[in-house]
């Protein structure tokens, strides 16, 4: 039992966990599951922009705020508390390839020579978190959602749209990370 | 009340994302590059909750905690804009290693670099609130 909560978990624990989040927050909220449009309500709350689209009342969506800040707290709480390996268990096949493009820490939850402020200037780490950091925003809001909004509480329902989305997401996904990030890692 | 338990909500997820590894850049490559079904198990398993806990609430017409009958209403189709903004956000998906929810677990697990990470998120969205009108829908 101990171990179930200090080793990660394998998907057929993890996904349906995940899942669970849709009927939590439909029985306790009454909301649909999803996290981008907080990023919608941060903008209107700091209300800097006049545009229409961060005119409404943000107020009303307090709600996800709060559920995104637990999201924070959550995951703060499991790196102070729960004891864990240092190695995320990626198949020997991408920890090889990866190795090949120039990526030699594997500990941690991401590559320290990318994320880390240390090379904040350093072109790989501005195209991975400034570039996709500012296409996640754009692309989540133009196409209505995110994994949890679109390819997950969207599939749920059988929206054809979610649909549409999430082929979207892997087209987008595979052009990087088949075509791009070789280019990337070379800035190393 | 409802702040209290859209908190404890938000700490479960968080929880469940650092556990299952799916805030992890190395395993969105690793889920792109087809080389483990860990990423699809998780996402495939969820959707299959996600789809019968549905079902089963309209099923059995259950009401929420507040008691208004649940019935969430799909998004609309806008096929222009679901395929592009899903291939944007896919390109942002594969650099950052990261979907918005994961974005908020990596600062809280100690990535404080994904700070960077939310407020470019934010720029973008705020570009797309000015271009929205001029974009395909």
């Amino acid at each position: 039992m101990l171990q179930l909560l200090t080793d990660p978990w394998p998907w057929y624990i993890a996904g349906p966990a995940i899942g669970l989040m849709v009927p939590l927050l439909l029985f306790v909220l009454n909301k649909s599951f999803g996290v981008s449009s907080s990023l919608k309500h941060l903008c209107a709350m700091c209300s800097v922009s006049n545009a229409r689209f961060f005119k409404y009342d943000w107020k009303k969506e307090t709600w996800n705020l709060i559920f995104v800040f637990g999201v924070f707290l959550g995951a703060g709480l499991v790196a102070e508390y729960v004891p864990s390996g240092s190695l995320v268990g990626i198949s020997d096949a991408t920890a090889e390839r990866l190795s090949g493009m120039g990526i030699t820490d594997f500990t941690g939850l991401m590559p320290e020579q990318i994320f880390s402020f240390s090379h904040i200037l350093s072109p790989a780490t501005l195209i991975c978190v400034v570039l996709g950091g500012f296409f996640v925003g754009f692309g989540t809001r133009y196409a209505g959602g995110c994994t949890s909004g679109h390819a997950i509480m969207g599939l749920s329902q059988f929206s054809l749209g979610s649909l549409v989305a999430v082929i979207g997401f892997f087209i987008g996904g595979l052009f990087v990370s088949w075509i791009v990030l070789p280019s990337i890692l070379s800035l190393l | 009340m409802k702040h209290i338990y859209a908190l404890l909500l938000g700490v479960l997820f968080g929880g469940i994302l650092v556990k299952a590894e799916v805030v992890s850049w190395f395993r969105i490559q690793e889920m792109f590059w087809f080389q483990s079904f860990h990423m699809y198990g998780v996402i495939g398993s969820a959707i299959a909750v996600g789809a019968l806990s549905i079902w089963l609430m309209k099923r059995f017409g259950t009401k929420s905690l507040s008691g208004e009958l649940i019935n969430p209403s799909p998004k609309p189709l806008q096929i222009k804009a679901n395929l592009f903004g899903g291939i944007i956000f896919g390109l942002g998906w594969a650099l950052t290693g990261a979907c918005p929810g994961p974005l908020y677990a990596l600062v809280g697990s100690g990535y404080g670099i994904m700070l960077v990470a939310i407020l470019s998120a934010m720029l973008g969205v705020f570009a797309y609130g000015h271009l929205k009108d001029k974009l395909p829908h």
